[in-house]
């Protein structure tokens, strides 16, 4: 669908508010290299992309965000701290809602600076608001952060934390994994495979790339999981207090301030976020009324691994998010090849923007 | 005239000959056997379309076709939210097979899907890319394992001898339809106890009514009294 003029101008008002913050106009290719977002998110990435073939270059999509190509760009100059901004289109497939767009304009505002994390998390969420001033909007708020500072500070195996980490993001997952570790019950398959003396006695001929060796390997770290002891009541209820918090930040703060007592793992998490409220503050923010949800973002196919945000329509609950944004750090890791730059960013949809704005 | 389409070919054709036929309701082939024509007796005004059970789902979709005969794993597997695009008329109860997710046997360490995506990750650590699963059931198979939480794998398109991937190392995990399931196990695979994606049958679709006339929709009628529906 063409853009409306309107958008355009919305945009370009939007770019050239990012670029007065003193930000680079940077553009990226439509077409970028398929590898890297599927090696990012899996076969997910299928259904929200439009993924398409080039006889002589692989498998390419149609970039569902700027993102990637951004940090890219910045990890090839490296000049830190740096700022960005960028318009343009971006194309997400809809597979069940056809009344969502597939193509439309995001322009976004990103920020590298390892300075000072809390500073460069309140400038990117002000300054998306500023963009966004006088809309009938209300915020949503989270950390990632804390809850995988919570996962890594459980008195469990290694092993147990690095599944819990992996499935972050798919939350259905990430609670049967929890459940089971914390139940210390061995499902009564495993029970039995870990009882044999020879557990490859009926397993037939070796097929296929997966080698037996491979197998024997994973059976050990079964049996491993078997022998360690459960997690704990209390540590599995410390995590679902921090996954069920819906507060407004200053009141979550406190909670979660309370929950490292017992928990001191997420204490360098918890300061984070603390320095943050006071850097927006410092920048207008009402922190005491802004929401603040211990589960938000999680759902996301996204990267962010830190502080994270969305601006809705207070009064038109079926329309996407006007904007979003957080923190993701560890994607510049994977995308740096050894370097790592903290990183924070947003985009915002001035076709929504628009459109909230009519009512 | 209302267009009803059955494959073209097969045992599926067959049967879907005798469960109409069974029903008071005359299908055959017309003229040579190797041309794709049809003829109804029974039902005034239904015209008998024979094409590739594939092809039905998006005939029935785009309304080429008004009705239409085939298993349900292709409806699911090739429109996007089907359950509103076409209605489910009648199970036939034939036809039947299973979509499943099968792996070595070796793999003795296996056997839910939890176990498949401890494997995956195990398997990209050691192997440096994502565990191949081959299918051609890309939408059906992607859709499962995400709403089951498995990660790092990914799809391999296989539209023939699926089960043959894994001893030819193109594959390692095989999702496909099966009846028996002797096929696997002649292959050296066996189906993970919770990896049933959907167990088809053939099934009997008509598409959205929307554009249908009054005729159309009287002899749609005239069809379910026939049948019993």
């Amino acid at each position: 669908m063409p853009t409306s003029p309107a958008t355009l101008t919305e945009a370009r008002r939007l770019r050239d508010h990012f670029a007065a913050q003193g930000a680079i106009v940077v553009k990226a290719d439509v077409l970028q290299p398929a590898d890297l977002l599927l090696d990012l998110y899996g076969e997910d990435i299928r259904a929200r992309a439009y993924l398409t073939a080039d006889p002589l270059r692989g498998e390419k999509v149609l970039r569902p965000d700027f993102t990637v190509p951004v940090v890219q760009m910045h990890m090839e100059t490296y000049a830190d701290p740096a700022r960005y901004t960028y318009s343009g289109k971006v194309f997400r497939k809809q597979e069940t809602d056809e009344t969502r767009a597939n193509e439309y304009v995001q322009v976004g505002y990103e920020v590298f600076d390892g300075q000072n994390p809390a500073a460069a998390d309140a400038e990117v969420f002000a300054v998306i608001a500023a963009g966004l001033a006088g809309l009938p909007l209300r915020a949503a708020t989270g950390d990632i952060g804390v809850l995988m500072a919570a996962v890594r500070g459980l008195r469990t195996t290694d092993d147990r934390k690095a599944a819990l980490l992996r499935h972050i993001w798919r939350p259905g997952r990430f609670r049967a994994l929890l459940r089971r570790y914390g139940s210390g019950e061995v499902p009564p398959l495993r029970a039995a495979l870990l009882a044999t003396d020879d557990p490859f006695a009926s397993a037939g001929p070796e097929v296929g790339l997966r080698s037996r060796a491979e197998v024997a390997a994973r059976i050990a770290a079964l049996r491993a999981d078997a022998e360690a002891a459960p997690l704990s009541s209390d540590e599995t209820a410390l995590i679902d207090a921090i996954l069920g918090l819906r507060a407004t930040s200053t009141d979550a703060l406190s909670v979660l301030r309370d929950i490292a007592v017992d928990m001191p793992s997420i204490g360098s998490a918890v300061r984070r976020m603390e320095a943050r409220l006071d850097a927006m503050a410092a920048r207008g923010i009402d922190v005491d009324t802004l929401d603040f949800e211990g589960s938000y973002g999680r759902t996301s196919l996204e990267y962010y691994d830190g502080f994270v945000f969305g601006f809705y329509a207070s009064d038109r609950p079926e329309l996407p998010p006007i904007a979003t944004g957080g923190r993701y750090d560890a994607l510049t890791a994977r995308l740096g090849q050894g370097r790592a730059v903290p990183a924070v960013g947003g985009v915002i949809r001035p076709d929504l923007a628009l459109e909230v704005g009519k009512c | 005239m209302l267009k009803l389409g059955v494959p073209s070919k097969g045992r599926l054709m067959e049967k879907t000959f005798d469960w109409f036929g069974a029903r008071g309701v005359t299908l055959r082939k017309s003229g040579s056997e190797r041309e794709y024509a049809g003829a109804v007796d029974g039902i005034e005004g239904l015209e008998l379309v024979l094409l590739s059970a594939g092809e039905i789902p998006r005939e029935l979709a785009l309304g080429n076709i008004h009705l239409g005969v085939t298993g349900s794993d292709l409806v699911r597997e090739k429109l996007v939210n089907w359950d509103r695009r076409v209605r489910e008329m009648a199970l036939m109860g034939f036809g039947g097979a299973d979509l499943v997710i099968a792996v070595p046997q070796g793999w003795v360490d296996v056997d839910t899907l939890d176990d498949l995506d401890a494997a995956a990750a195990a398997f990209r650590a050691q192997h440096g890319f994502r565990l191949r699963i081959a299918t051609k059931y890309h939408r059906l198979v992607r859709e499962f394992l995400r709403d089951n939480g498995v990660a790092d794998y990914q799809l391999i398109d296989s539209q023939g001898a699926t089960e043959g991937t894994v001893k030819n190392e193109t594959a390692e995990a095989i999702a496909d339809i099966t009846s028996t399931g002797e096929t696997l196990r002649a292959n050296g695979l066996k189906v993970l106890s919770d990896g049933l994606i959907h167990a088809s049958q053939a099934t009997l679709f008509r598409g959205s009514r929307a554009n249908w006339t009054p005729e159309q929709r009287k002899i749609l009628k005239a069809l379910e009294l026939v049948l019993d529906l």
